[in-house]
């Protein structure tokens, strides 16, 4: 395993904890995109770019979008 | 149940769990050493056969097709199902009706809207390159359309809810989903017709490495890209609907 490849993973693994130990949906929101960034760089070092870009799309756009109508339609609910 | 319990309990669990995951990891192969027969076949064959330069997209829209046809499904599937929840009842309320109960949501910061704006057209030329390159370079249009969605999705972030209604209406995107679906499905049909079996690359493998190379898969490809994106901004107008009419409940 070269070294790029084992930082690759241990950032996963830093974003993946950080994403569990925030307690507000929103920030877990904004972490999880990270994370997700933080895979697709594992995945692009690996030499998987197909599904680096898969999961750029998928952590980076559609995920994020429906959580945060998701929180806002329910924060909305809160306040009524 | 008091917590003492519950924690003895937690530790039993996640020493098996720890138990079954080492004995897994022993027998796996070295780091590195990739042991998939099916794999390195499809590597030695993909390119000659099809001439796609990018192995990924000639199994996933060719060799693996039909398992594609299935996922199209699943997403389609659960469009479906997200719009039964989303939607409300038929007739109560109309394209127009959306509009006048929408909230101003115009964006108010300068910033915010002309960044938007700059970063559309190089997401939606992006999203298209990844849809048209996705057999010669990494990309297809699974990738490529969830980019385009999101390159229109940006519209609402900076103009507001308005624009992005107006640009996109939910009888195009579900016509568009549907024929998505369908022209991936017929696809396979045409493969019948030309007397081999379903979803049979019909086509001529075309020149290698172009845009026209892997016959039928290019348009498979482009199917796929259809349906993902009409799939995303139904999801998409389905959730903003919900977000700019907070009074209005969903249907019991």
């Amino acid at each position: 395993m070269i070294p790029l490849q084992l930082a690759a993973l241990l950032m996963v693994g830093l974003a993946g904890t950080t994403v569990v130990l925030a307690r507000d949906p929103l920030r877990m929101t904004l972490l999880n995109a990270v994370y997700a960034l933080t895979l697709t760089i594992l995945f692009l070092v690996f030499q998987a770019p197909d599904v680096a870009l898969s999961m750029l799309v998928v952590g980076g756009i559609a995920y994020p979008i429906i959580l945060l109508a998701a929180i806002s339609k329910v924060r909305a609910k809160d306040d009524e | 149940m008091s917590r003492r319990t519950r924690i003895a309990v937690c530790c039993v669990a996640l020493a098996g769990l720890a138990a079954l995951l080492v004995a897994s990891v022993i027998d796996l192969p070295a780091f590195g050493h990739y042991q998939g027969a099916y794999g390195n076949q499809l590597n030695r064959e993909a390119v000659p056969e099809r001439h796609t330069t990018n192995v990924v997209t000639a199994i996933v829209f060719d060799y693996r097709g039909f398992d594609t046809l299935a996922e199209e499904f699943i997403l389609f599937a659960s469009v479906v199902g997200v719009t039964l929840l989303l939607r409300r009842a038929k007739d109560s309320e109309d394209e127009h009706e959306v509009l006048r109960k929408a909230p101003d949501d115009r964006t108010r910061s300068d910033a915010v809207h002309v960044a938007g704006l700059a970063l559309i057209p190089p997401l939606f030329l992006l999203g298209l390159w990844l849809v048209a390159f996705g057999l010669v370079t990494p990309g297809g249009g699974f990738q490529g359309g969830v980019l385009l969605a999101g390159a229109l999705f940006v519209v609402f972030l900076a103009a507001g809810f308005r624009a992005y209604y107006e640009l996109t209406p939910t009888p195009w995107l579900d016509f568009a989903e549907g024929s998505g679906a369908a022209a991936f499905t017929l696809l396979g049909v045409g493969a019948l017709l030309a007397g081999a079996s379903y979803l049979h690359n019909f086509l001529g493998p075309g020149p290698r490495g172009t845009l026209d190379s892997g016959g039928s898969l290019p348009l498979l490809n482009w199917a796929t890209a259809l349906e993902v994106t009409a799939a995303m901004l139904l999801l998409f107008s389905e959730f903003l609907e919900r977000y700019v009419a907070p009074g209005v409940r969903p249907l019991p």
